[in-house]
């Protein structure tokens, strides 16, 4: 590991990868935990926002360190994850209203959390 | 302790992180219950997967786990789309 | 040929083959740029609708909002998964909000914006695009929720793409 010696880079590095991911396994913690399924599509979206846009930054800044010059090329992951995340989750959550409604579940405001 | 052993030991905690909601979306994809759980949970899968193949990339400090982690968020988004699309209508590509 | 090249698209189109690339080589540059033209001309053969954008300058601050509320809204998530909000039951459902935004680039980044911050999802618009259905994880305050989405991200939208 050359070119990260440097505490100015190695603790924001360090920082942004624990905080990404520590708010994965929250998120994923929540896809298990939860009680239905439109509140579970809630934790599965902390994984893919702030959890992986902390790698994703902490990659640049490491990459970008070692070649010496900005290497931005990890962010295209990020800004494809998130151009594409929302329509996964709107047909998602309308298949599971739709199928929802055809197994006669009711679609109101329901306790998912004591 | 080095610096770079810091971002080392920071890199294998996410990594551990990642490995282990990698396994809480896949017991959610083969527990169910519903079709649409089904669904969430191998688009969660798929996205901690690439997560930790950036992690992995910065470990190995290599770029060439960058490719690999591009293609999976475009084929994973396919897939994932193309099965809710189903579970919605009963057929991905409408006449 | 008888409309110009979208010129944000063409930008947007280089930027990409360049950060992919990894590369400001020259022949690159030349290879982005007459890629670019060629794709966004195409492209904008195939969806003739244009965004049209009024107040650009408007597009960073909005960001910045953006920003801030992923920010907040995954923390607000997290308790809630780890069980840290004890002192009352967390109610989620379906919340709906009258629409003033019509322009259907405006609307699909409203989409982005919302599925993008956890604990909001997008579920669709009314068959008029006058009224938005959303699922909120935490709907403790549903005027505090349309008051949000109203003034912290259609106000700007609306100047942006709206004249």
């Amino acid at each position: 590991m050359t070119g990260i010696e440097s505490p100015w880079i190695a603790v924001p590095v360090a920082l942004l990868l624990v905080a990404g991911g520590l708010l994965t396994l929250v998120g994923a913690l929540g896809l298990v935990r939860l009680r239905n399924f439109q509140a579970r599509m809630h934790g599965a979206s902390m994984g893919s926002t702030l959890g992986l846009g902390c790698l994703v930054v902490a990659c640049v800044i490491v990459g970008s360190a070692m070649a010496h010059r900005l290497a931005l090329h990890a962010l295209l992951v990020t800004v494809f994850v998130v151009i594409t995340s929302p329509a996964t989750a709107t047909l998602l959550m309308r298949a599971s209203l739709y199928r929802g409604r055809a197994r006669s579940a009711s679609a109101d405001p329901e306790v998912i959390e004591r | 302790m080095s610096m770079g052993n810091l971002v080392g030991y920071a890199a294998w905690f996410a990594g551990v992180c990642l490995g282990v909601a990698m396994l809480l979306a896949g017991w959610r994809m083969i527990r169910g219950p519903a079709a649409e759980d089904r669904v969430l949970g191998l688009d969660a899968l798929y996205v901690n997967g690439l997560a930790i193949l950036l992690v992995f990339g910065i470990r190995v400090a290599s770029g060439a786990w960058f490719e690999v982690a591009l293609l999976i968020a475009l084929f994973g988004f396919t897939g994932s789309v193309a099965l809710a699309k189903f579970l919605l209508r009963g057929e991905v590509i409408e006449p | 040929m008888s409309r110009a090249v979208p010129p944000v698209l063409a930008v947007v189109l280089v930027a990409m083959w360049l950060v992919l690339n990894d590369t400001m080589a020259p022949a690159q540059v030349v290879a982005a740029v007459v890629l670019a033209a060629a794709l966004a001309w195409w492209g904008s053969k195939l969806r003739p609708l244009r965004p049209r954008l009024h107040r650009p300058w408007l597009a960073p601050a909005l960001l910045a909002t953006v920003f801030v509320d992923i920010v907040r809204s995954n923390i607000a998530v997290g308790r809630i998964i780890l069980g840290l909000v004890r002192d009352r039951d967390i109610r989620s459902g379906l919340l709906e909000i009258p629409l003033d935004l019509t322009d259907p680039h405006g609307l699909a980044v409203l989409a982005t914006i919302i599925t993008s911050t956890p604990g909001t999802v997008w579920v669709g618009l009314s068959p008029d695009r006058r009224r938005l259905t959303l699922h909120v994880l935490d709907l403790r305050d549903e005027a505090a929720w349309i008051r949000t989405i109203k003034e912290r991200y259609e106000r700007p939208l609306i100047g942006i793409f709206e004249p």
